[in-house]
C-alpha cells in the first residue's frame, strides 16, 4: 500500500514518544530529526520537510503539550494537524461551471498517467449523470489515439479526435463538436512533455488561451522523487494549475509527492489513482489519507465503499440468514462478489485502524487470486451441495476439485473457513443486533 | 513565504520557497566543456528535421468512435505513409534539434541541478567545516540519492579529505566525483552472445518507458545490421501492441503480436519460435507495466520469464528493468522486487532528458547489484545512449563551465 513505508516509520517513532511520561525538549528534538529522515525517506521535497518539522518543533514544545497529561498523544495530533493541512486541508471538489461545456484539462509529463486519467474522469461524470466528450490532443506518442478511442469504448464514453493535425485545433473543433452533439463537458488529453520545452509548453499555452479550460490538471506520478516539486512549480508558473491529480497511489510508494506538490504550488490534489481499472480514480480526502499514514485507518472511506458498492437489501437479507443459520456457500460466494467490488482487498484491509500493519506483521497477503480460486470451487458445487456442504463427501470434493482446476486440499480449506467465518459471523451479528445503530448497512468481511 | 499557507485558494502564484530550476532557454545555450571535449556518444547525426513531415490528410475528417458514427482508420494505417522512412523523426512534430545538442541539453539539465549547487557551496566556502558537508548531503539528497547513500558517499569524501589533508573545496569535488565514478563502475553493455537468437525481455513499472525503449534499441540493432523480431506481450494496456507496431514499422523489424487481452506467454512462445524460423539475431519481448507490489501480476511476469527459460532451454541473454529518472526512492524497491522476480540483468534508465537528476542511480548502485546499462535522453529512435559511469559523474560534477571556447 502507498505511504506505508513512510507509515511503519511514523508510527515507530510515535510509539516511543507515547511510551513517555514525560517528554523533555531533548525528546522533541529527537523525534524531530527521527521524522525528518522519514519524510525524506519517502520523497518529500526538501524544503517542505525542513518547514513542516520546524513548524511541528514549534508547536510540540510549547508548555501546553508537554506539560499535559498525555503528551505523546498530543504531538501525533500536532503531526496529523500539520499533515492534513500540507495536502490541503479538506477535499476540493471539481470546478464544474455552467458554461456549455465545460472544459478540463490533463497536462504533465510523459507516461505520468493522463490518457488513463482522462478516461476515469469521464466515467466519474457519467456517474454523476454529465456527458462528457474525451478530445484525443496527443498527436506525438504512438497509438496514443487509438489507446483514448479503446477507452472511449470500454466506458462508453465518445471520443473526439483530428488524427495527427494540431492540437490547438483539435481541441477548439471539440467545443463545436461538443455543443452540437450534446455533450456538456470536455476533457482534453495532452501529450506528455518535459515542463521544461518551451516549444510543446507554449502549445499548451496556446489550446488553454483558445479554449480557456475551467480546470488545468496536473497529473503527476506518485512515485515521483524530488524532482515532482520542480515540474509541478513550473507547470503551474506557465499555465496556472487548477489542481493535481496522483496517479500510481496502489504502488508502494511513500508518497512524498502528495506531501510536496500541495505546499508548493498551493494546487489542491482533486483525485488520485488507485489503479489501472477505469474505475480506480478517488476523491482525495487529505485529512483521511493522513490519518492512514500516521495509522489511525479511514474508517469514513471504508464505509462509503461499502455502501457505494454493497445492495442494502441484500446485506439485510444477508444478516438474516446468518442469524437463522441458512447463511449458504452461495451466499458466502455473493458476499465475496460484493467484497471484491468495493476494490482490492488488502488496500481495504488497510483502512482498519491498526489493520495496515498487523497485516504486514503477519504476513498475510491478499491474494486476489485465492478470491477466483473460491469462486470456481463453489461454481463447481452442485446447488445442493453449497446449501449444505455436510455432504461433501472425498468423491464430490475429488469432481469439484477437478473441475474448478483446484486440488481437494483447497475444497476441503475452503469448507473449513466457511464454517469458521459461519460461526465468526454469527458472533458479530449478535454482536451487532445489541449495539444498533442503524444508518449503515449490516456489512461484513466474510472471513 | 511559507510552505503552509493554508489560506491560498488559488495556485497561479508558485511559491518561491522553492528554488526553481533555470528556464531551458538558458540551459540550451550553457556552454558544456566537458561534452565538448570528449563527446562519447557521437555515432551519427540525427536525421533530418522532420517537423515539415507532417501529414495532415485528414485533417478535416473529424471522427467520433464509442458511438459507432465512423470507423476510424486506426492509427497504424495512418502513419503506414511513413514506412520508408528510417526514423520516427519523420512523423515527429516536435522541433528538433540535431542529436549533439539534444543530449547536451539533456544532460546538462541533470548536471546543471547537482553541479551548479556544489558549485555554488565550493565558490561560497572557505573551510570545510560541518556545515559544508552537511549541505554537500543535503545537495545529494536532493538528487534522489537517497538518505543512506548521501550519507556514506559524504562520510567517505570526508574521510579521504581528512587522510589526504584537502582544506579546499575545490579539491572535494574532483573526490566526490572519483567517489561516484568508483559507485558506477559496475556498469557493463549488453551481453548478447551465446544461443541465437539472443533474447531480451523488458520489464518495470507502468509509464516508464518501455515500449519507446524497445523501439530505440530495435533501431540501433537495425543500424549495426542485426536482424530484430520484436514480442508485443503487453497484451493489457489500450493500444500498447498498436504502439509498439507503430514503432515496427518505422524501425522496419517484425512484430509478433496476438489480439489485446491475449495470453502474454503465448505471445512469447510464438515469438521465440518466429525468431528461431527467421534465423533472428535479436529477440526483444515488450511486458504490460506493472507496480511491483501487485502479487499477482509479478506472478505472471515469473511466468513468462520462466516460458523464456523452458523454451531456450538457458537464461535469456538480458532482462532489463525500465526505470524513470524521475523516480524517487521507489526505485530501489522497483529493481528489488522486479529482480527477484524475472531476475533483472541490467537497468535502462529513461527520461534522463527532463530536469530530475538521476541521483537514484547511486543508492540502486549502493544497494544493490545490478547495472545501469542504458539511458533514454528524449523520445525519438535515436534517444538511446550507453550508461557510461565516467561520463556520467563527469557530467554531474562538470566545473568547467566556459571553456566550451577553448
Ligand atoms: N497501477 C496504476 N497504473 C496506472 C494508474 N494510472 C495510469 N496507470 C498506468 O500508467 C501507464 C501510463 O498511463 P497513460 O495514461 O498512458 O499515461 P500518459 O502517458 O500520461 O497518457 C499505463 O500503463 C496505465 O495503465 C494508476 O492509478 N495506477
Ligand atoms: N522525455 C522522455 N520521454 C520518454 C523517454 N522514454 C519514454 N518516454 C515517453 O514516456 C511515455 C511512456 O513511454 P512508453 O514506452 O509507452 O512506456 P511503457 O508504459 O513503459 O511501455 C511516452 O510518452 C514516451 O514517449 C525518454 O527517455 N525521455
Ligand atoms: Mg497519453
Ligand atoms: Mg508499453
Amino acid at each position: 500500500m502507498a505511504f506505508e513505508g513512510l507509515s511503519d516509520r511514523l508510527q515507530d517513532i510515535f510509539k516511543k514518544l507515547r511510551g513517555k511520561g514525560k517528554i523533555s525538549e531533548e525528546d522533541v528534538k529527537v523525534a524531530m530529526r527521527e521524522i525528518r529522515l522519514a519524510l525524506l525517506e519517502a520523497d518529500v521535497n526538501f524544503k517542505v520537510v525542513k518547514d513542516f518539522v520546524s513548524r511541528i518543533r514549534e508547536r510540540a514544545v510549547g508548555q501546553e503539550v508537554l506539560q499535559s497529561l498525555t503528551p505523546g498523544q498530543q504531538i501525533v495530533k500536532i503531526v496529523h494537524d500539520e499533515m492534513t493541512a500540507l495536502m490541503g486541508g479538506s477535499e476540493t471538489k471539481l470546478n464544474l461551471s455552467s458554461r456549455n461545456p465545460t472544459v478540463l484539462m490533463a497536462v504533465g509529463l510523459q507516461g505520468a498517467g493522463k490518457t488513463t486519467t482522462v478516461a476515469k474522469l469521464g466515467k466519474t461524470l457519467v456517474k454523476q449523470g454529465r456527458r462528457p466528450l474525451l478530445v484525443a490532443c496527443d498527436i506525438y506518442r504512438p497509438a496514443a489515439i487509438k489507446q483514448l478511442q479503446v477507452l472511449g469504448e470500454q466506458t462508453g464514453i465518445p471520443v473526439y479526435s483530428q488524427g495527427q493535425t494540431n492540437p490547438v485545433d483539435i481541441a477548439q473543433s471539440s467545443l463545436e463538436y461538443a455543443r452540437s452533439n450534446n455533450r456538456d463537458i470536455v476533457i482534453l488529453d495532452t501529450a506528455g512533455r518535459l515542463h521544461i520545452n518551451e516549444e510543446m509548453m507554449d502549445e499548451l499555452k496556446n489550446i488553454q488561451n483558445t479554449v480557456n479550460p475551467d480546470e488545468i490538471m496536473l497529473v503527476v506520478d506518485a512515485m515521483t522523487g524530488q524532482d515532482a516539486v520542480n515540474v509541478a512549480e513550473n507547470f503551474n508558473a506557465q499555465l496556472h494549475l487548477t489542481g493535481v491529480i496522483l496517479t500510481k497511489l496502489d504502488g508502494d510508494t511513500r508518497g512524498g509527492a502528495a506531501l510536496s506538490v500541495k505546499a508548493v504550488t498551493g494546487c489542491p490534489i482533486k483525485f488520485v489513482g488507485m489503479g489501472e481499472k477505469l474505475d480506480a480514480l478517488e476523491i482525495f480526502h487529505p485529512d483521511r489519507m493522513a490519518s492512514r499514514i500516521l495509522g489511525m485507518g479511514d474508517v469514513l472511506s471504508l464505509v462509503e465503499k461499502a455502501q457505494a458498492s454493497i445492495d442494502r437489501d441484500k446485506a439485510l437479507e444477508m444478516e438474516r440468514k446468518i442469524r437463522q443459520q441458512e447463511f449458504t456457500l452461495e451466499d458466502f460466494k455473493e458476499q465475496m462478489q460484493q467484497v471484491k467490488s468495493m476494490g482490492p482487498l488488502d488496500e481495504l484491509l488497510g483502512m482498519i485502524p491498526g489493520m495496515g500493519k498487523q497485516l504486514k506483521n503477519m504476513q498475510i497477503s491478499v491474494d486476489e487470486k485465492d478470491i477466483a480460486h473460491i469462486e470456481a470451487i463453489i461454481s463447481s458445487m452442485t446447488p445442493k451441495e453449497r446449501r449444505n456442504p455436510d455432504i461433501l463427501n472425498g468423491s464430490r470434493k475429488k469432481r469439484i476439485a477437478r473441475g474448478s482446476g483446484t486440488r481437494v486440499q483447497d475444497v476441503n480449506r475452503l469448507v473449513k473457513q466457511f464454517e469458521e467465518s459461519r460461526k465468526l459471523m454469527k458472533q458479530f451479528s449478535d454482536m451487532g443486533k445489541k449495539a444498533k445503530k442503524g444508518g449503515l448497512p449490516p456489512f461484513k468481511l466474510p472471513f | 513565504m511559507s510552505f503552509f499557507n493554508r489560506k491560498k485558494k488559488n495556485c497561479s502564484e508558485p511559491n518561491n520557497g522553492v528554488e526553481k530550476p533555470s528556464p531551458a532557454s538558458e540551459v540550451e545555450t550553457e556552454k558544456s566543456g566537458l561534452l565538448n571535449r570528449i563527446n562519447p556518444f557521437s555515432r551519427k547525426e540525427t536525421p533530418a528535421a522532420a517537423g515539415d513531415n507532417l501529414e495532415c490528410e485528414d485533417q478535416a475528417d473529424q471522427r467520433l468512435t464509442a458511438e459507432g458514427e465512423e470507423t476510424p482508420r486506426p492509427e497504424a494505417e495512418y502513419l503506414g505513409a511513413d514506412q520508408d522512412a528510417t526514423t520516427s523523426a519523420a512523423v515527429e512534430p516536435k522541433p528538433r534539434l540535431n542529436f549533439l545538442q539534444r543530449f547536451k541539453q539533456g544532460l546538462s539539465k541533470t548536471r546543471e541541478n547537482l553541479a551548479g549547487k556544489i558549485q555554488e557551496l565550493v565558490k561560497n566556502t572557505r573551510k570545510l567545516d560541518d556545515d559544508f558537508w552537511e549541505e554537500l548531503e543535503e545537495i545529494l539528497i536532493q538528487a534522489d540519492v537517497g538518505m543512506n547513500t548521501s550519507v556514506e558517499l559524504v562520510a567517505k569524501i570526508r574521510q579521504s579529505a581528512k587522510k589526504q589533508r584537502i582544506n579546499d573545496a575545490n579539491e572535494v569535488l574532483a573526490l566526490i566525483q572519483q567517489e561516484v565514478t568508483n559507485l558506477l563502475q559496475n556498469a557493463q553493455t549488453l551481453n548478447l552472445g551465446g544461443a541465437q537468437p539472443a533474447i531480451i525481455m523488458v520489464v518495470g513499472v507502468n509509464g516508464a518507458g518501455k515500449t519507446t525503449s524497445i523501439a530505440k534499441l530495435a533501431y540501433r540493432f537495425k543500424q549495426e545490421g542485426k536482424s530484430v523480431i520484436l514480442a508485443a506481450a503487453d497484451t493489457f494496456r489500450a493500444a500498447a501492441i498498436d504502439q509498439l507496431q507503430i514503432w515496427a514499422d518505422r524501425v522496419g523489424v517484425e512484430l509478433i503480436k496476438h489480439q489485446e487481452g491475449a495470453d502474454p506467454g503465448a505471445v512469447v512462445f510464438d515469438a521465440i519460435n518466429a525468431a528461431r524460423a527467421r534465423q533472428a539475431d535479436i529477440l526483444i519481448i515488450d511486458t504490460a507495466g506493472r507496480l511491483q507490489n501487485k502479487t499477482n501480476l509479478m506472478k505472471e511476469l515469473s511466468k513468462v520469464r520462466k516460458i523464456i527459460d523452458r523454451e531456450i532451454g538457458q537464461e535469456p541473454q538480458e532482462v532489463l528493468l525500465v526505470l524513470d529518472a524521475t523516480t524517487g526512492q521507489n526505485a530501489i524497491s522497483q529493481a528489488r522486487i522486479f529482480q527477484e522476480a524475472t531476475g533483472v540483468t541490467g537497468i535502462i534508465l529513461t527520461k534522463l532528458d527532463g530536469t530530475a537528476k538521476g541521483g537514484i542511480v547511486l543508492a540502486i548502485a549502493q544497494e544493490l547489484d545490478m547495472p545501469v546499462k542504458l539511458i533514454g535522453i528524449g523520445e525519438t529512435l535515436d534517444d538511446l545512449r550507453d550508461f557510461d559511469p565516467g561520463l556520467f559523474a563527469q557530467a554531474l560534477f562538470d566545473t568547467d563551465h566556459n571553456n566550451v571556447q577553448s
